[in-house]
């Protein structure tokens, strides 16, 4: 299959990359106190940050690259850092590495568009799961099958629904992180959970 | 208020987001519309379906391991090496180089009671962490701490201002046992630590940005008081200034 062979090699040649970067970066950054400080305040987060980057980049090996990256850029950037807290900064930094891939993906041969976020925007909420109250009661499923309907949700709305209730950012903070007002995380939360509901609903019919 | 409205913010009335003027207006509205009311309790169960279900990752060691290694050695100056440093200073004079030490070392104390707070908040976050005294009621967690430290922390309750008391830690700052009472605001958690202080002033509070955590720092009664959270600053005033005010009223004197 020639197009995993090459989804392979740029994986690595990204990793071999971010290496390299990572040497440049600690000869400018040569402060162990400094360093200290970084590690006690953000690798508590390692394990957010890299839920986030798996949901917004559903690719295990970008994850982890773009975690790497994001944690170089944000010990670069520490002495600078004044707040907020450091989970919505360090999300709003993996945001726009995650992003970076997006365009990146977008410019590539190999890569694949699957967001169309505008057309989902526009498109009316409360025509949405219009079920009977019988069919209401939702079958838990398992938290793999719950992942992959998470998965499959169009950006921008599942970057705000895992903000939200994966990550526990308050609407402040997903604001501040996705740059956009409170009003739109509110709407863009409420049509990720109506589309997540009607996927619930649509594997629950699927599997009767 | 319109169903349209009301679909849009039942989700913010779910997450606790939602301000309680607005809250009546969806609750009034919810009261005589059937549809939204049905929208509201499967939004709700699903919520806790999704919270109930572990949907987080796990970072491979591997990554950690990769970022780690990008970061330069740890090795922080001991307190001891910067003091070797003055006492080889020789060209200052004694009694000028007494009060400087005075000066830094009581500077770099209160910096690495700071540092140790945020640790110490930092630590109780890990899972298991959080409490020794797992309680909703002062007048459990109160008791708890007899016998365990020099002080008698005050536990007051904050739940119907907003603040949910959690429970208690025994932890260490400073070398030495410290009170920690725990409480919850939405999914922020609230450290206060208690220590006994020399003096019995009131020094007023004080907010700090340390690490992205907000710390306020407040002595009163011989007490010295950290609040530490990433709740934003103001709200983190606010819990502080209901504390110090609960206090006030049920000890009176």
């Amino acid at each position: 299959m020639p197009g995993r062979w090459i989804e392979a090699g740029r994986a690595r040649a990204s990793s071999a990359e971010a290496g390299q970067r990572a040497m440049r970066v600690s000869a400018a950054n040569d402060d162990p106190e400094k360093a200290r400080r970084f590690r006690d305040a953000a690798l508590p987060y390692l394990d957010d940050a890299y839920t986030l980057a798996r949901y917004l980049l559903r690719d295990a090996t970008d994850a982890e690259d773009a975690v790497q990256e994001c944690y170089l850029r944000a010990f670069k950037h520490f002495d600078s850092y004044r707040g907020p807290a450091m989970k919505p900064w360090l999300f709003a930094i993996l945001r726009n590495v995650c992003h970076a891939e997006f365009a990146r993906r977008a410019s590539s041969p190999t890569g694949t568009i699957e967001d169309v976020a505008d057309k989902e925007e526009q498109a009316p909420l409360w025509h949405e799961a219009q079920e009977t109250p019988e069919a209401q009661m939702l079958r838990r499923w398992d938290a793999d099958t719950i992942r992959r309907l998470i998965t499959a949700l169009a950006e921008p709305f599942r970057e705000t629904f895992v903000l939200r209730e994966i990550n526990n950012l308050s609407y402040r903070e997903i604001a501040d992180v996705a740059e956009v007002p409170v009003g739109t995380v509110m709407s863009r939360l409420a049509r990720a959970r109506a589309m997540l509901r009607s996927a619930w609903i649509a594997e629950e019919e699927q599997r009767k | 208020m319109t169903c349209r409205e009301a679909e849009i913010l039942l989700h913010a009335m779910i997450d606790g987001e939602l301000d309680a003027g607005h809250a009546r207006e969806v609750e009034q509205h919810i009261a005589n519309c059937p549809d939204c009311g049905a929208q509201l309790a499967a939004y709700r169960e699903m919520s806790k379906a999704i919270a109930g279900s572990d949907l987080r990752y796990t970072a491979p060691p591997e990554l950690r391991r990769r970022i780690e290694a990008s970061l330069p050695k740890t090795q922080a100056p001991s307190r001891r090496a910067v003091l070797r440093g003055f006492a080889m200073g020789s060209a200052v004079s004694a009694i000028a180089a007494t009060g400087l030490v005075a000066i830094v070392l009581r500077s770099d104390d209160e910096q690495r009671i700071m540092s140790e707070v945020v640790s110490a908040h930092l630590r109780s976050l890990q899972p298991g962490h959080l409490t020794d005294v797992l309680s909703t009621d002062q007048h459990t967690v109160k008791p708890w701490f007899n016998g365990k430290l020099d002080v008698a922390p005050p536990v007051v309750d904050l739940t119907a201002q907003g603040f949910t008391l959690i429970g208690g830690r025994l932890d260490y700052v400073d070398t030495r046992p410290i009170g920690a009472i725990l409480y919850r605001r939405r999914s922020h958690v609230i450290n206060l630590f208690v220590a006994q202080t020399a003096s019995a002033e009131r020094h007023a509070a004080k907010i700090e940005t340390i690490q992205g955590f907000n710390i306020r720092r407040w002595s009163e009664r011989g007490l010295n008081y950290w609040a530490i959270s990433d709740l934003a600053a103001d709200e983190l005033a606010d819990f502080g200034e209901k504390f110090e005010t609960a206090l006030r009223t049920s000890t009176p004197g």
